[in-house]
Order: C-alpha cells, then structure tokens, then sequence
C-alpha cells in the first residue's frame, strides 16, 4: 500500500505518466461490422487500466490487438516504445474462458508460456509450483482442470500469465465466472499484485464497481461508432484501505457518474 | 472401477456365449452349431495347426493393411485438418472411398494389382483408412480457436502449436477412428479372402462352409472377432498410457 502511494504522488507531481502501452487511432473492421474506430489511448506503467463499456462495445477487440493476436485494420500499438507486430514475451494473456489444456496437470498448465520459451523442464516447474503457490493453488500441482472449481481455473490462468513474467498482463474479464465472494477476493488480490509487482495491468471488465475499486485509470468505452467516451483516474480512496474503499464517498460518486454515462446505451 | 469394467464385460460375454449354445440347442437353423461344438472345433484346429498356419496367412494383408491406415491416415488426417488445399484435394477421395461398395470394386482391384498381397492389402487399407483420415481430419479443424490463441500469445510456434495443443486435443476423436478403422480393417481382410482368392482364415471359411462343417465355420469367424476384440483393447490401453488427460473429464470440459 505504502509502496504504491509513494509510485503515483512520484508519477502525479511529474506531472507526466510514462506510459508502457500506447494505442494509436486503432480501427478494426470484421467486414461489414465497425469494431473499432480511431481509438487512441495511453496505458500507464505500473498501473491498471480498465477497459469497461457495454457488451459488443469492442474491448476484447481492443485487448487481442494489443496481444497481438489480432490485426488491427488501421493504426499501431506500442509498447515500450516498439511497434506491435504480434505476440510478444513482453505481454501476457489471462483469457475469459481460462483456455487451460484439458490434458496437462496444474503445473504443465502454468509452466506452459515457460516451456514455450524453451526454460528447461526442473526451472520451470520450479518457478511454476512457486505461481501456484502465489494463486492459492498449493497441492493442486498435480490435479486437472476438471477437478478444479472455475475460480481455482482462473487461478491457474493468473499463474500461467504471472510465471512468464512480462512487463504487461492483459485480463479479457478475468472474474466474470466467478462467483461474487471469490470475486471480492479476487479483486483484493489484484490490488496487491498491482502493488507488488511493478506491471502495468489493462484489464477488461463489465462490472463498474469492479473497474473503479482495483483501477488507477478507467477508460470507458462506447459502441456505434466505438470510442473512448471518458477517461476517469480515481485517485483520492486508493490509500484509505481495501476495506474503506466501497464505503468511500469519492467511489461511490465515480460509480455513480459512470452509470450515468452508461446508462443510456443499455435499453 | 477398473475392476467393475472388467467383470461386465465377462458378464456380457457369458450372457453371449450362453445365447448362443441355447439358440445352437433349439436349433434356429441346421446350418448353426452350438457355442461349445463351436469352442471344440476350434481347440482341435488349434491342436493340429490349420488355424496357425490360417493367421500366418490372414496376418500379413491384415498387419500391413492396418499398419498402412493408420501412419498414412492420421498423417493425411492432420494434412487435411491443416490446410484448406489439402482439405479441398484429398476430403471428396476419402469421403467416396468410404461410401464406395467395396465388392463393386474388388474384381477392379484384383484386374489391377492381381490377386496377391497387394490387392488384399488394398481392400484392408480402403476399409481402414477412411474412417481414420476423416476422423483426424475432423478432430483436428475443430481445436478450440481459444486453446489455439492460448498457444500463440504464450509463443509457440506453429510447430509446437500442432504438437502441444493441436494433436492433444484431438487424440480422442483420432483414437476412435483408429477404432472403427480398424474394426473395418478386419472385416476387409476377411473380406478380401473371401471374395479375392480363399487364403487363410477365409479359406477355413469356405471350405468349411463347403463340407458343411459349420462348427469350424463358426470358430474361424468367432477366432476374428476374438482377436479383433484384443486388439482393440490394447488399442484403449496405449491410448490410456499415451495420453492420460483423455481419462480425465473431457466430456465435464
Ligand atoms: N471474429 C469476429 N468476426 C466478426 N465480428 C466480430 C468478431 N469478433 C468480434 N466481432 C464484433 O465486433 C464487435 C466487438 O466485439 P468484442 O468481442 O470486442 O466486444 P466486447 O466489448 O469484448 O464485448 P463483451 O463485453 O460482450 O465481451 C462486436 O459487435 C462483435 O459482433
Ligand atoms: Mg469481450
């Protein structure tokens, strides 16, 4: 808590944040349909970004462009100052429906980035068991994704993304499959990680009390033509505790101006 | 569990075999013998040799027909799964040579290649291999888009891509058509020394037919099954050891 304190009143009187992700009038068309149009958008180092708008709206477009696995029509990202030409060992995916092989055990399934990198079989389940044990997964190294509950899936997903430890975690609606305590926890857990380790997190979300209580920056989006409508920094509860935050005045004025905004594209 | 599996199948074998000696007894025809004419007429053919010195025969189209199916067919499966070229180039074959009738196209076969090895290989390989290649094929095109986004934004390359997820995930449906391939694969064998020139355990066969000893007639066609049945199960077994995951909660998946 102190740490991250410290980090933005650092970044806030430079005035200036440097930014670890830049989109650069991005526009993706999948034939007919408009996905993205000219949407430019700074991502800040060491923070997290949520991307929140309405279904259809374009984030998951958004977040697979920055990956690199989808080209954009028109428009470059950037990060850490070199151009995006596809996947790269300097972002990580944390997927919607986990995408965890069905066949490989707990730990075959978070050392897999590793194994892909070539990291020998000892080092990297070694730095595997040390993930999963991050998660809250200890002695399930060994068991299957069925046998695991969906919030213990999407642990695994976490750990697959933390283990090959790039700069950048992108996470397409990481705890819409969970259930709303796990949630909560979840989300808690986030803000250590965003903390703890000096990433910069972009994060999709449907949820706005989700996007404003783990954000630094919300960007909202909005379909027919998609743009970015808003960009939103809460700054003022972010130091008062994780268990102040729902409570705080400031965040449930942010949630509510954000419904505001919002409201009128749900009919 | 494993235990449970094994004493059904002993069971519903009983209940076979116990069918089959009362439909023998009744008798439903002249022409079908008793489950135990049946078992001792094979014992003694085992006891003087004829049915050996039959497989010995009957093994080679069979064996290498199969063999040729399986490698050629999942290599072509996953060939045709992978590219659209070879999809459109290689699917309308497979798809006709498994709806061709087969009898129709032996006599062609046999004006072609003769009627040595070389034609019953074939009639095992057209039975066998279309089922395995359009089996893989389709297993292979439907991987989850999403495992295979996993792979590329964790790096892999295309190569580890069909290794690591493509064939994995496809291995279940690429096993059952390695079992029905096979299965066919038997009865092409049987088929072909039938219909091509009588060798082997089709020789047994006809011949038998012919004396109207139908006991040994029934013990040739029950030693195929028999054996087609092992066979399948050390199949299940190599699966089970090749692949553990495939056990463990697809369909919950
Ligand atoms: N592969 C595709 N082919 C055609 N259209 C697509 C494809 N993927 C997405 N779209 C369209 O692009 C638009 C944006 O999709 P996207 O998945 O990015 O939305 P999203 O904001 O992530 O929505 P949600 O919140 O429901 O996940 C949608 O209108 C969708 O219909
Ligand atoms: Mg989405």
């Amino acid at each position: 808590m102190a740490m991250s304190q410290t980090k933005m009143a650092v970044a806030e009187a430079d005035g200036v944040l440097e930014s670890a992700v830049s989109t650069r009038n991005i526009s993706k068309n999948y034939g007919e349909v408009e996905a993205l149009r000219d949407l430019s958008l700074e991502f800040p180092r060491g923070q997290l970004t949520s991307l929140l708008g309405p279904s259809g709206c374009g984030k998951t477009t958004l977040l697979k462009i920055i990956a690199g696995l989808l080209e954009p029509t028109s428009g470059e990202v950037e990060v850490n100052g070199s151009k995006v030409t596809g996947p790269g060992p300097d972002r990580a995916f944390v997927f919607q429906d986990f995408a965890l092989l069905p066949w490989a055990s707990v730990i075959r399934n978070v050392s897999f980035g590793l194994e892909m990198r070539g990291v020998a079989k000892s080092e990297r389940e070694a730095i595997a068991e040390r993930y999963i044990r991050e998660v809250g997964l200890a002695g399930f190294e060994h068991a299957y994704p069925h046998e695991l509950s969906g919030g213990m899936r999407q642990r695994v997903g976490l750990a697959r993304a933390l283990s090959v430890d790039s700069q950048v975690l992108l996470m397409d609606e990481p705890f819409s499959a969970v259930d709303e305590q796990t949630r909560r926890k979840f989300q808690e857990d986030l803000l250590g990680l965003v903390q703890n380790e000096n990433k910069t997190f972009i994060f999709v979300t449907h949820s706005i009390e989700e996007a404003v209580y783990v954000s630094d920056q919300i960007a909202i989006l909005l379909p027919r033509p998609s743009r970015v409508s808003e960009i939103i920094r809460p700054s003022g509860f972010r130091n008062k505790g994780v268990d102040n935050i729902r409570r705080d005045p400031e965040y449930l004025d942010i949630v509510d101006e954000i419904w505001a905004s919002l409201r009128t594209y749900v009919e | 569990m494993v235990n449970r599996a094994f004493v059904l199948k002993i069971v519903s074998a009983l209940i076979l075999f116990g069918a089959w000696e009362i439909a023998g007894r009744i008798p439903v025809s002249l022409a079908f013998p008793t489950f135990l004419e049946s078992m001792s007429a094979l014992f003694s053919m085992a006891a003087d040799g004829t049915l050996w010195l039959a497989y010995a025969e009957t093994l080679q189209p069979l064996v290498v027909g199969i063999a040729i199916s399986a490698v050629l067919g999942i290599a072509i499966g996953l060939w045709v799964g992978l590219n659209d070229f070879f999809d459109w180039l290689f699917s309308p074959i497979f798809i006709v040579m498994q709806a061709a009738p087969l009898a129709a196209l032996i006599p062609l076969l046999v004006l072609a290649y003769g009627i040595g090895l070389t034609s019953k290989v074939l009639v095992v390989c057209i039975m066998a291999m279309p089922v395995i290649v359009l089996n893989t094929a389709g297993a292979v095109r439907n991987t989850p888009e999403s495992m295979k986004e996993m792979g590329r934004a964790y790096l892999a390359t295309d190569l580890a891509i069909v290794l690591k997820i493509v064939i994995p995930a496809a291995s279940p449906v690429i096993f059952a058509g390695l079992r029905l391939g096979i299965s066919a694969g038997f009865i092409g064998a049987i088929l072909a020394e039938l219909k091509i020139t009588p060798t082997g355990v089709g020789d047994i066969i006809t011949y038998s037919r012919s004396i109207a000893d139908y006991p040994s007639m029934y013990a040739a066609i029950f030693s195929i099954i028999l054996l087609a049945v092992l066979f399948l199960n050390l199949l299940e077994k190599t699966e089970t050891v090749l692949f553990k995951g495939n056990q463990r909660g697809y369909v919950s998946d």
